[in-house]
């Protein structure tokens, strides 16, 4: 995807200096009144959740484009967006227990959104596992996984919520202090140009990989 | 169109039949799946029982347990049985719709899953004196809509895994996340049913695990040929 690639300087640049800039704007956000600083991790902690659900919904997609369509480039957008969802996943399950030790008292709670992203980020783990030990023909299996796993979302989420509740609404998010929405925002956008760069580079990795694979297979015979 | 689903039923029929038939000869994985499960709820026992008494609603927890990992147990062998006999092949090989023969395996695991259900519900109930029965009905469409989810997704990706490295290991790996929601449901339920005044709430769970059936068996049959193919 030769579009794609000329995405990847660009889109990189523009995520690192938007990064460099953010705190500034995070500082000058208002403090909330009941968490004082606290709070801040909010900047970062929310927009990488929002990253890590949109790559889990690319991976399924694009899986399911592979699965029935069988082509290569679906195949590796999958691979690269199951692998940033794990990663973005760590920034998320990291950042989550910091906060909670301040507000909650505790590092971890047995509560439903928690519990629901910590089920998602084992699927997309148990995914690249596949994808590593899995062996020849692990590709279509894992078109299947990701397939599931993205039908699976809304059942883990109604159960692990009707088994437990305790973190802030999604709707912290529309009932946002106006001084905070600029800091946020940025903050989102800076996280998506950074995810679409992971993803390009990551796609490309994986396409040249191939390639090579196939020089080689040449040169054998 | 009534035709297609006669030959489909019957292709469903005959691959069960022929599953159970090769099972009934040596009974080895129902009777190796069925003790391991009574070794599990044994083992719970040491961990979950304390001066004698079991802790407040661990035996939905440990009755869940136990079906689930003798559900990956039975997947795993049954599938094993193919491959060693490339007996898999064979099958998809045979000039019959694919989504059929998914259907005829998971009808055998769920025949043989719910033997052994048969055998370790009653063992859960006398061993920590659970009152599992009070509403039998519920307890019924329970386990049947339990077991029936699991045995979707794991016919399913038993069957995928037949072909790939390190398949015994990667079965529960992939599984587990993916029927968290039943054994959410389950144990949640059973522990409902368990319950003075419990039954609306195990009512509300046994209806998200037949939506959960309905999803997951649909996008298993939809899906069976594409992953099966190389």
């Amino acid at each position: 995807m030769p579009m794609l690639n000329r995405l990847f300087l660009p889109t990189l640049g523009l995520a690192l200096v938007m990064f460099a800039a953010a705190p500034a704007l995070i500082v000058n956000a208002p403090y909330e009144t009941t968490m004082g600083l606290v709070q801040k991790i909010f900047y970062f902690h929310v927009p990488a959740a929002m990253t890590m659900f949109a790559s889990a919904f690319v991976c399924g997609l694009a899986s399911m484009r592979y699965l029935f369509g069988r082509r290569a480039t679906a195949d590796r957008v999958a691979l690269a967006a199951a692998e940033l969802v794990v990663l973005f996943g760590i920034i998320v399950l990291v950042t989550g227990p910091i906060w909670a030790r301040k507000a909650w008292g505790v590092w971890w709670q047995w509560e439903a959104r928690l519990t629901s992203t910590l089920v998602m980020w084992m699927i997309f783990v148990a995914y690249l596992l596949l994808r590593r030990y899995g062996g020849p023909g692990s590709d279509r299996l894992g078109a299947g996984l990701a397939v599931f796993g993205m039908a699976n979302v809304p059942f883990v989420y109604v159960s692990v919520n009707w088994w437990r509740t305790l973190h802030p609404k999604t709707s912290v998010v529309m009932t946002l202090d106006p001084g905070m929405r600029p800091a946020f925002w940025w903050s989102v956008a800076a996280f998506v140009l950074l995810y679409v760069a992971l993803l390009t580079v990551r796609t490309r990795l994986a396409e040249q990989r191939t390639r090579l694979e196939g020089i080689h297979l040449a040169l054998d015979d | 169109m009534s035709a297609w689903i006669g030959g489909f039923l019957r292709v469903a029929w005959l691959v069960m039949r022929k599953d159970l038939t090769v099972e009934m000869r040596s009974r080895e994985i129902l009777y190796t799946t069925a003790f391991f499960a009574a070794s599990c709820i044994l083992v719970f026992a040491f961990g979950f029982v304390k001066q004698g008494r079991p802790v407040d609603d661990v035996s939905a927890g440990i009755l869940w347990i136990a079906i689930a990992f003798a559900g990956t147990l039975a997947l795993g062998r049954t599938f094993e049985r193919e491959r060693t006999n490339e007996t898999l092949q064979a099958l998809m090989l045979a000039p019959c719709d694919r989504p059929a023969v998914y259907a005829g395996k998971l009808l055998g695991i769920l025949l043989l899953l719910l033997f052994v259900e048969v055998l370790i519900v009653p063992m859960v109930a006398l061993m920590f004196q659970a009152d599992l029965f009070r509403s039998p009905l519920l307890l019924v469409a329970l386990l049947a809509a339990g077991t029936l989810g699991f045995a979707a997704v794991g016919t399913l990706f038993a069957a995928m895994l037949v072909r790939a490295r390190s398949r015994d290991v990667l079965l529960p790996v992939l599984l587990y996340p993916i029927t968290i929601p039943v054994i959410i449901a389950g144990v949640r339920g059973t522990a409902a049913i368990m319950q003075e005044g419990g039954e609306p709430l195990a009512r509300a769970w046994v209806a998200m695990l037949v939506f959960f059936d309905v999803v997951f068996v649909t996008l298993s049959l939809w899906t069976f040929e594409a992953v099966m193919t190389e």
